[in-house]
């Protein structure tokens, strides 16, 4: 066995970094009691749109702006069909999902039908040729920057106090003098730009390019994060470690020719599994935010 | 935090109206919750709002804190009008408010919650919040930890925490929905100092209640509400309890609306001071009555209690009801009449005491075998007994299902027959074939009426039978009732109305907090006497 540790590590960092971006986004829009499950369709839009204005400006820099506008608009929408109108969450999420990915998809085609465009400059990584340090920029802003910057603001800010009050129990929020439909709102917009970075990582900083298939299922990965981290921020950051540990595992492992006849969907299963077996462990008897999932009205 | 103020700078401003509503109204549906109600609170005034239950309270201090936007009228603070759109407005206008549900977010610490309407966005300082929130707690005499988190406190500290946090940002007029109504009495006690405490700092409070002991113990003035009208606005030292009660349960003012029964004991019993009232409830237990004169009972309660966990809901309930007899229990909603019409029913376990239906022991019995056995009832809320989407006929068979299926399958002409039979006795104004979502609520009642009564049940056990009807349905119901008596069955009413109960019962049960306070003859029970007892003023056990 030649497992190069260094790199399974380095890999995981990488691999973990739009988890984390993405679960921090859906844990910020959660506290506020809002399941977002427009986040697999968020993060999709985000990696899309970044790569095609980086791609028509020539600057990852304007891509990576691109896609956190698109994902506030996102978060928007989601806040329309889940604050304003009042709508199932659920329904809202799953519907706001399909719809961003068809779009995209459908531009995606129309523009570059059987083409594969590439970036001619993506983001580099910092401190080439160090081994697990050689990392993307918004690696190091998500491990330095986001998680300990969020968790700070959900703790010790009067912004983090509104959201948890919201969050909890919507009627107090109210009688204190909190706008709830303005927190969530603001949460949706936050978490959904986050998202969108988380998207955008992919296409700016990791592939230069973007396919169809490029988030994967990683958005839903987020959801389940972010209830087996019980709404906290470092939890998330650990279960997007294992996540990201494991994935990384089975792509050394499927260049491992002692593994060369394990079939290679179950060894691409693996990490979601893992996410599984987490959750049936350390999910069950969860507490969820006393306004989970309701919708809020006033006489 | 406003400083406290001296007695010198008080005075000037004591007696000035801080808060006005006038001519406020606000209408939900057909329903009036609040009828052209004005009302001030002054500088260093403590005004108490008595009502009952449904008169109106909650929605007028909803309105007062801007939860609720009136359809009509006017607030003013210090004499200008102000528009309430949120309580964040309340708030800038000086009107803080605890509400009778907490509004604490029970995962954060108390010095988290204090803080959370007063806080900017950015870093909240933990030590100078803390010093703060302690600051104000000594202001009010209040010790708690603020760093615990307020899921591990009691009730009666939760409530002092909601006043810390009114009182943070600076309220001058604090409105207390129903402070009481949780507490112990330890609780209440120190809560009455608080409150004395505010009022000599020039706060104006306005404490809602429906106790009438209360109120004449912490109020400078008592307002009244019922059925949406402000009915009394007094200074508290010039009215006396049994007044009180009258106004607040409509005495002599609702005799227009009373239906026909024995109600002429109303105006030796408005003359009554408490003090007699009080001495005549010691004579009339329960048991002096004259046992042998009662008719032999149908329904037997004995020593029934409900609790859940540590708390008990209900507790040593013994009463009986004869045949041919209507007993009514009144009592406040929340005494447990829920939990007693559920325990007879079936849907809820006792957790001590018998049930007897003509001497047979129900205690442990299933719905099916309750009705078998003869005890129909009608539960309070009639869209819980009746499956909305369904059609009339359907829902007329749904407790008699075995008599219309064979084999499993459904006799639908003899459902239609059974229907029609009914829709014409009980002139239900709708088709078999109607949704019971389109009746009106008269008309459910009806279907839900032809349902127990087609039975012919021995006993029948009946839950507010008329809230929210017309006065034709109101009328028929009350005969129907009545009718079931005179053909020798029992039936139990559990109202809040009294007028209803008097116009209908032979006998009056009072509920207070889970157990039966005094038992009266109809020619006993005026509303004076039933509204002490209703609230715990009086005990005649």
């Amino acid at each position: 066995m030649s497992l190069n540790l260094l790199a399974l590590l380095g890999a995981m960092l990488t691999i973990a970094t739009p988890l984390i971006w993405a679960g921090v986004g859906e844990l910020v829009v959660e506290r506020t009691g809002v399941l977002n499950l427009g986040i697999e369709g968020t993060m999709y839009l985000g990696a899309f749109v970044g790569f095609l204005v980086a791609l028509r400006t020539g600057s990852p820099w304007l891509g990576l702006l691109a896609a956190v506008a698109s994902g506030v608009v996102a978060g928007v929408l989601m806040g329309l069909f889940a604050v304003t109108l009042g709508l199932n969450q659920h329904v809202s999420g799953l519907g706001l999902t399909l719809l961003l990915i068809a779009v995209c998809e459908f531009t995606f085609r129309m523009l570059y039908a059987g083409e594969r465009p590439t970036l001619d400059t993506k983001f580099d990584v910092l401190l080439p040729g160090v081994e697990v340090l050689d990392q993307h920029w918004l690696t190091y802003v998500a491990f330095l920057v986001l998680a300990p910057g969020s968790w700070w603001v959900l703790r010790s800010t009067g912004a983090g106090y509104r959201l948890r009050a919201v969050g909890e129990s919507f009627e107090a929020a109210d009688v204190a003098g909190i706008s709830v439909s303005g927190v969530r709102y603001a949460a949706l917009m936050v978490g959904g730009a986050f998202m969108a970075v988380g998207g955008a990582f992919l296409t700016l900083s990791v592939l230069g390019s973007f396919t169809l298939d490029i988030i994967n299922g990683r958005g839903w990965v987020c959801i389940a994060l972010v209830i087996f981290a019980r709404w906290r921020v470092w939890p998330a950051v650990c279960g997007a470690l294992i996540f990201a540990g494991t994935d990384a595992l089975q792509l050394q492992l499927a260049i491992t020719p002692a593994f060369g006849d394990v079939p290679r969907e179950l060894m691409l299963a693996l990490p979601y599994l893992a996410v599984i077996v987490a959750l049936a462990v350390w999910g069950r008897s969860v507490r969820y935010p006393g306004s989970y999932l309701k919708a809020h009205r006033r006489a | 935090m406003t400083p406290q103020r001296a007695g010198a700078d008080a005075d000037p401003a004591r007696g000035r109206a801080l808060l006005e509503l006038a001519g406020v109204t606000k209408r939900f549906g057909d329903l009036v919750a609040n009828d052209d109600v004005s009302l001030s609170v002054g500088a260093g005034e403590v005004v108490a709002m008595l009502g009952e239950n449904g008169a109106g309270k909650s929605t007028l201090m909803k309105i007062a804190y801007g939860l609720v936007r009136p359809d009509a009228g006017e607030l003013r603070v210090d004499g200008r009008p102000v528009q309430l759109g949120s309580p964040r407005d309340a708030m800038r206008a000086g009107i803080g408010m605890v509400t009778q549900e907490f509004s604490l977010v029970e995962t954060m610490t108390v010095s988290e919650n204090v803080a959370l309407s007063a806080v900017g966005l950015g870093r909240v300082d933990a030590a100078a919040n803390r010093r703060r929130v302690m600051a104000a707690m000594e202001r009010l005499g209040v010790q708690i930890e603020p760093e615990r988190l307020v899921a591990t406190l009691s009730i009666g500290e939760r409530q002092r925490v909601e006043i810390v946090k009114a009182l943070f940002h600076d309220c001058r007029v604090l409105i207390l929905d129903e402070p009481t109504a949780v507490l112990t009495p330890q609780d209440v006690r120190s809560l009455f100092e608080t409150i004395a405490r505010l009022r000599t700092d020039g706060l104006g409070v306005l404490f809602v209640s429906h106790k009438l002991r209360e109120v004449a113990e912490i109020s400078d003035r008592v307002v009244v509400l019922r059925r949406g009208r402000m009915v009394g606005d007094r200074p508290t030292a010039s009215v006396d309890e049994a007044e009180l009660a009258a106004l607040m349960m409509g005495g002599a003012a609702s005799a227009a609306a009373a239906p026909a029964g024995p109600s002429q004991s109303r105006a030796g019993a408005v003359a009554d001071p408490v003090g007699g009232a009080v001495g005549l409830g010691v004579e009339t237990r329960p048991t002096a009555g004259p046992a042998e004169a009662r008719p032999e009972p149908v329904l037997r309660l004995t020593d029934l209690g409900v609790s859940t966990g540590r708390r008990a809901l209900l507790s040593g309930i013994s009463l009986t009801v004869g045949a041919g007899e209507i007993v009514g229990i009144a009592g406040i909603s929340g005494n447990g009449q829920t939990e007693l019409v559920d325990v007879l029913a079936g849907v809820r376990p006792a957790s001590s005491g018998t049930v007897h239906v003509a001497g047979r022991d129900l205690t442990r019995a299933d719905v099916a075998t309750r009705l078998a056995a003869g005890l129909g009832r009608l539960t309070e809320d009639r869209r819980g007994s009746l499956v909305p989407q369904m059609s009339v006929e359907h829902n007329l068979v749904l407790e008699d299902l075995p008599r219309f299926t064979s084999r499993g399958l459904l006799d639908r002409g003899a459902v239609r027959r059974h229907a029609e039979q009914l829709i014409e006795r009980f002139d239900i104004r709708a088709r078999p074939g109607d949704p019971v979502a389109t009746l009106s609520g008269g008309n459910m009642q009806k279907v839900l009426l032809a349902r127990s009564l087609v039975r012919e049940p021995r006993v029948l056990v009946v839950a507010q039978p008329t809230r929210g009807l017309d006065v034709g349905s109101y009328a028929y119901v009350h005969e129907q009732l009545a009718a079931l008596r005179d053909r020798g069955a029992g039936v139990l009413v559990v109202s809040e109305d009294l007028d209803e109960l008097r116009g209908l019962c032979d006998r009056v049960a009072v509920l207070f907090r889970g157990r039966i306070v005094g038992e009266l003859p109809i020619a006993e029970a005026s509303s004076e006497r039933l509204g002490l007892m209703m609230t715990g003023v009086e005990v005649a056990t």
